[in-house]
């Protein structure tokens, strides 16, 4: 394993912010922690490279215990924070010599490695403008680069894409894949499902500091709701007459007056409210249930305690 | 854990990397500041004092004035450059995330802070030099002493520093603290002379004064025993502050 983090617990004051989590996640994979804001997603990936201590359970990276050897364990990794930190006065060529002398490279292979990782994250045409005069995702892309400078052989990316334009963020992906194809290990935090959804190939869905699912994400829809989902606007009283006594042993998530239905198969309840309707036909929705809506059924809608 | 070398010189070079590129902005304010309290005070209020302590009045002021250079140089670093790599640039963050720990993180800004400190004293010297201030060769003993007391004001600005959640406090820490270090160290006019003898204990609580000691008996090619004392509270005070920012760092980058 890779990152075996065993009944881990932190609080700050009275506040919960891990509590109990397991996470294993072998070599090669890349792993999805997600969860609402607040969840606990930060706390954990920090413990795990070792900034913030647990206050029980054991963590260890690469079998080595981060808590005794965290110089060790980060040599080998590597870490995107949330927000970018970046020297704004220097160019991106410049702010990754800083960062690989952080890991005590130098000379030609420092070099070697600067433009490898410029042309690798596209960052070849603005590598020598300083940085406070690049665009967000040319910012973003640079703090990935960083991330990268010694080689990691597990990538740590807190909310990798949140804030970024959809090129931006399907260029980053296709970087996360080349990553990973190449035999890294990604741990990525994002409330992101669709990123999630495409890019990793386990998720842990947290809640209050808890793991309260966790599997690949197609085994998790299919787990816990169905393969598809009709969605429609009703009202509760509604909502019994359309749903109700068809049979369906379906699984429900209202927002508002938004209702998501989920079944095997969704044309049956689709023909049932066509003819509940008649004349007066309401929109209705038909899709393949995705991960976005596990986590809503599983993390609960209301924005309350959030 | 304990300091590594090569990764305390990686912050280092940080700092040095960022300030290669604005020294124009950053050396010229602080650079000039000594060099005009020697016009104003030293040739236009010296113009009324024959003498002081045997000399002229300006060449009383300027081996103070050296000291008062790295103390500038040291305190602007550890108080608002720190204070911004910390909370706005999120650098140590950045670095945490690296084989750097807590400890490279202190000893690589002390290290800085004393560079700064040097390149300001030494810079201030040399004009000292030019101008015919400083009697050579006798004078070059402060040159060892300007790191000496780049130290002594990077532990000082630290222990600050990391304690205060607001940026608005360091103007308590200029006002109260390096304001009066300025005016009553021994730089303007010797405080002894003027404490009656209870109070003389007084003075040598000044952490500034005890550099400016050194310095003016440097420049007077004397090496009176009571500057061992204040190498011993330079340095004694230095290593207790240090001690004190190291769990100071410890819990402001970790948790």
């Amino acid at each position: 394993m890779i990152i075996e983090v065993q009944s881990v617990s932190k609080h700050f004051g009275n506040r919960v912010a891990v509590d109990g989590i397991s996470l294993a996640v072998p070599a090669g994979v890349c792993f999805g922690l997600l969860g609402p804001n607040g969840a606990g997603k930060t706390t954990t990936l920090r413990m795990i490279y070792g900034v913030t201590r647990p206050d029980t359970g054991s963590i260890h990276i690469f079998g080595i215990d981060i808590a005794r050897h965290p110089r060790l364990v980060r040599q080998r990794l590597g870490v995107t924070l949330q927000q970018n930190v970046l020297m704004e006065a220097l160019s991106p060529a410049e702010n990754l010599r800083v960062f690989g002398r952080y890991h005590l490279l130098r000379g030609p292979e420092l070099s070697r490695r600067i433009e490898q990782l410029i042309d690798f994250l596209e960052l070849r045409s603005h590598a020598h403008v300083p940085v406070r005069e690049l665009s967000g995702g040319f910012q973003r892309r640079l703090a990935i680069a960083l991330s990268l400078i010694n080689t990691p052989e597990l990538l740590i990316l807190d909310e990798p894409t949140t804030g970024l334009d959809p090129a931006v963020r399907h260029a980053l992906w296709a970087r996360v894949r080349d990553l990973r194809g190449a035999g890294m290990t990604v741990l990525l935090t994002t409330h992101y499902m669709d990123e999630a959804q495409r890019l990793c190939d386990q998720v842990a869905i947290i809640t209050a500091g808890k793991v309260i699912a966790e599997g690949p994400p197609a085994e998790l829809i299919t787990t816990h709701l169905a393969p598809e989902a009709v969605e429609f606007d009703c009202t509760s009283p509604e909502e019994a007459a359309l749903v109700n006594g068809l049979g369906l042993a379906a699984r429900r998530l209202r927002v508002g007056r938004r209702l998501m239905v989920f079944l095997q198969d969704g044309t049956v309840l689709a023909e049932h409210i066509r003819k509940h309707d008649r004349g007066d036909r309401r929109t209705l929705v038909m899709r393949p249930a995705n991960l976005e809506d596990v986590f809503l059924f599983l993390t609960g809608t209301s924005l309350e305690g959030a | 854990m304990s300091i590594s070398v090569p990764h305390a010189v990686a912050v280092w070079r940080r700092n040095a990397t960022m300030y290669s590129r604005t020294w124009m902005w950053n050396i010229l304010p602080n650079f000039f500041e000594p060099v005009l309290y020697l016009l104003a005070i030293g040739l236009g209020v010296g113009a009324y004092i024959g003498q002081m302590g045997g000399t002229s009045y300006a060449a009383f002021l300027a081996p103070g004035l050296v000291c008062v250079a790295a103390m500038n140089g040291a305190s602007f670093e550890v108080t608002y450059n720190i204070y911004v790599r910390l909370t706005f640039e999120k650098a140590y963050d950045a670095m945490l995330t690296t084989p750097i720990e807590p400890d490279d993180v202190l000893a690589g800004e002390v290290l800085w802070a004393v560079t700064r400190a040097s390149i300001y004293g030494g810079c201030f010297f040399i004009v000292l030099a030019l101008w015919g201030l400083a009697p050579l060769p006798a004078a070059l003993w402060v040159l060892p002493l300007i790191p000496l007391a780049g130290l002594l004001f990077a532990a000082l600005g630290m222990a600050f520093s990391l304690q205060i959640a607001q940026i608005d406090l360091f103007s308590f820490y200029f006002t109260l603290f390096m304001t009066p270090l300025f005016l009553f160290s021994d730089v303007f006019f010797p405080l002894q002379e003027r404490l009656s003898g209870r109070w003389l204990w007084v003075a040598e609580l000044l952490p500034l004064l005890h550099p400016v000691r050194i310095a003016r008996a440097a420049f007077r090619g004397q090496a009176p025993e009571i500057i061992w004392w204040d190498v011993f509270y330079i340095l004694g005070l230095s290593a207790l502050l240090l001690a004190w920012a190291r769990r100071l760092v410890r819990r402001r980058l970790t948790n």
